[in-house]
């Protein structure tokens, strides 16, 4: 009896609270309908406010560039707000700079639609779709590492740039009650319209890789919207490094494509590194390029070999090996695709070695 | 607990409004929650830095504690004593303080932008400080408190932190420039800090203890 009473007490006390809680919700975070007036007047819309200006463009589809899903953590959903934003929040400056600050610029995930807002959208958002497409293959490249092949359905064609990324959609499952959206970098031939390509790597206990790796079958329809960011090639004469790890093959494999479609000339080495063989990818593709491409080199390296592994190629961290085989990289452009860690160890060897800041360019993963 | 207060509650009734201010300042000095039972200490060290995001902080420390204390005396007496089930209510106090924190946040936000503004994401982060949690647990283990006496001394508990965080926060930005050894930057030298004044704190309660 007495255990009845705790346990109806403490479920009871819950209750209450949570149904205060909702019904709080319901008035207080009812801001009625407000006007959102895109850049000057050309496009204006009626969104229900309370919710975030990320969500509610959103649900507007216009799609804004954000990698971590509204968590406020990666940065990438910056908007111009020209009034009705009301004050900084704390979540926001680390990612503003002053300038920005000052300018107007805001976290659309992190700030509230309460009134009417002018805001400026860049033009090229207006080119990011929502599209609906079918997994046509899953290919495993290692034990953790999966390429993923769809094929688009509506709208039936995607026009991109290689080094753009998309947001795929992993739906509500059991480890999410929501849809969350993550960004991979399309990693396909950006000659054929009609298909994407997708690298993803398992992340343990990761929402959207642990829905690709065990809930995702071929013939599944899946949704992403896209494409975004602003990685991409230069077209500079100069030569250039590619330096990924793991996934980070993504962008490169795309823009290799493209290179051997336009037959470039350009110069280009790039290094690829592993921890051990089996965590290695792509040779055969790679090597085929270095025949297609004259001026190409691929150059992986294995930082820890394990036993067995008859590797001939080059052994060591990623940034050593580079540091070998560039000692002068003045006059050499950097494209470095992995880890936050992988990537800012390497843009040290590459200043270190000369290569100037804005010769540097990364795709981090957030 | 303090010896003033064990001396003062049951002394023949000197009027609730004198008992009251011996419980603020009892909390708020003698008793201070953060500087003699170290509660409350991580907000402590990492908001200290700066002397507005410690009083935005400690304002809204105090404002929580207060209503917690209140409405977790009435959790006390009309619901775990009478069903018997006290030992419940580590897990109550924090429910209903949490749930408290986060319709606050709403009503302020809709009601109080500039407040809400001011003190922003420090509502949120206030849920998990342990010194709100103490104020409630403390309260009830204290002889003879009634709703008023409960809620004065979350009020001058609250006082007591904001007291201090605003001590240190002054303290931390005159040093800032002082050449402090490398290994002492940061939580160190603000934890010796913390014991310095808190051993002041301890004249308090040997000030007023005859």
């Amino acid at each position: 009896m007495a255990f009845f009473v705790a346990v109806g007490t403490l479920c009871g006390i819950c209750g209450v609270l949570a149904a205060l809680l909702v019904l709080a919700d319901r008035y207080l975070n009812d801001y009625g309908a407000c006007t959102l007036t895109i850049n000057d007047g050309r496009k204006t819309l009626e969104v229900p406010g309370g919710s975030s200006l990320l969500s509610a463009l959103n649900a507007e589809r216009i799609f804004i560039p954000s990698a971590c899903g509204g968590g406020g953590s990666c940065g990438l959903c910056k908007l111009k707000v020209l009034s009705g934003g009301g004050p900084v929040l704390a979540t926001e400056t680390p990612h503003l700079s002053d300038a920005e600050v000052r300018s107007g610029v805001r976290l659309s995930c992190q700030l509230k639609v309460r009134e009417d807002m002018r805001l400026e959208i860049p033009e090229a958002f207006f080119r990011i779709r929502e599209y609906r497409a079918r997994l046509e293959a899953k290919t495993p490249l290692t034990h953790d590492i999966v390429l993923l092949r769809l094929e688009l359905l509506e709208p039936g064609t995607m026009a991109f740039t290689p080094g753009e990324y998309v947001q795929l959609q992993a739906p509500a499952y059991a480890r999410s009650p929501t849809p969350v959206y993550r960004a991979y970098s399309l990693a396909g031939d950006p000659g054929d319209e009609h298909h994407i390509e997708l690298i993803v790597r398992l992340v343990p206990n990761g929402i959207c890789t642990t829905w690709v790796f065990e809930h995702l079958r071929v013939g599944d329809t899946v949704h992403c919207n896209g494409p975004h960011g602003e990685f991409r090639l230069t077209d500079t004469d100069r030569e250039m490094l590619f330096i990924a790890g793991g996934s980070g093959m993504a962008p490169f494999r795309s823009m290799l494509a493209q290179m051997a479609h336009t037959g470039s000339q350009r110069r280009c080495r790039y290094f690829f590194g592993a921890v051990e063989r089996r965590g290695m990818f792509c040779l055969d593709e790679m090597r085929e390029y270095e025949r297609v491409l004259p001026a190409f080199r691929f150059i992986p390296a294995l930082s820890a070999p394990a036993e067995g592994d008859a590797w001939e190629g080059e052994t060591g961290l990623i940034t050593d090996v580079v540091n070998r085989h560039c000692p002068d990289c003045s006059n050499l452009e950097g494209y470095l695709c992995g880890s936050p860690g992988m990537i800012d160890a390497c843009v040290r060897v590459l200043t270190g070695n000369g290569m100037p800041e804005e010769q540097i360019f990364y795709d981090k993963f957030a | 607990m303090s010896p003033v207060l064990a001396a003062a509650a049951p002394q023949a009734n000197p009027g609730l409004p004198a008992q009251l201010l011996v419980i603020l300042l009892a909390a708020a000095l003698t008793d201070n929650i953060l500087l003699t039972r170290f509660l409350g200490m991580c907000s402590f060290l990492a908001i200290s830095r700066q002397m507005k995001t410690s009083v935005g902080l400690g304002v809204a420390v105090v404002f929580v504690t207060t209503c917690t204390a209140a409405l977790n005396y009435l959790i006390h007496v009309f619901i775990t004593v009478r069903l018997g089930i006290e030992y419940l209510e580590y897990i109550l106090f924090i429910v209903v303080i949490a749930a408290f924190v986060q319709l606050v946040e709403m009503i302020v936000e809709r009601f109080l932008p500039p407040l809400y503004f001011a003190l922003g994401i420090f509502l949120p982060l206030i849920t998990v400080n342990c010194a709100i949690l103490g104020v409630s647990l403390f309260m009830i283990t204290k002889e003879g408190y009634g709703f008023w006496q409960s809620t004065v001394f979350g009020l001058g508990s609250g006082l007591g932190w904001l007291l201090a965080i605003v001590l240190m926060a002054g303290i931390r930005s005159r040093i800032r420039e002082d050449k402090i050894p490398e290994g002492l930057r940061g939580a160190g030298i603000t934890l010796v800090i913390t014991g310095i004044i808190a051993l002041a704190f301890v004249g308090f309660s040997g000030m007023l203890t005859f």
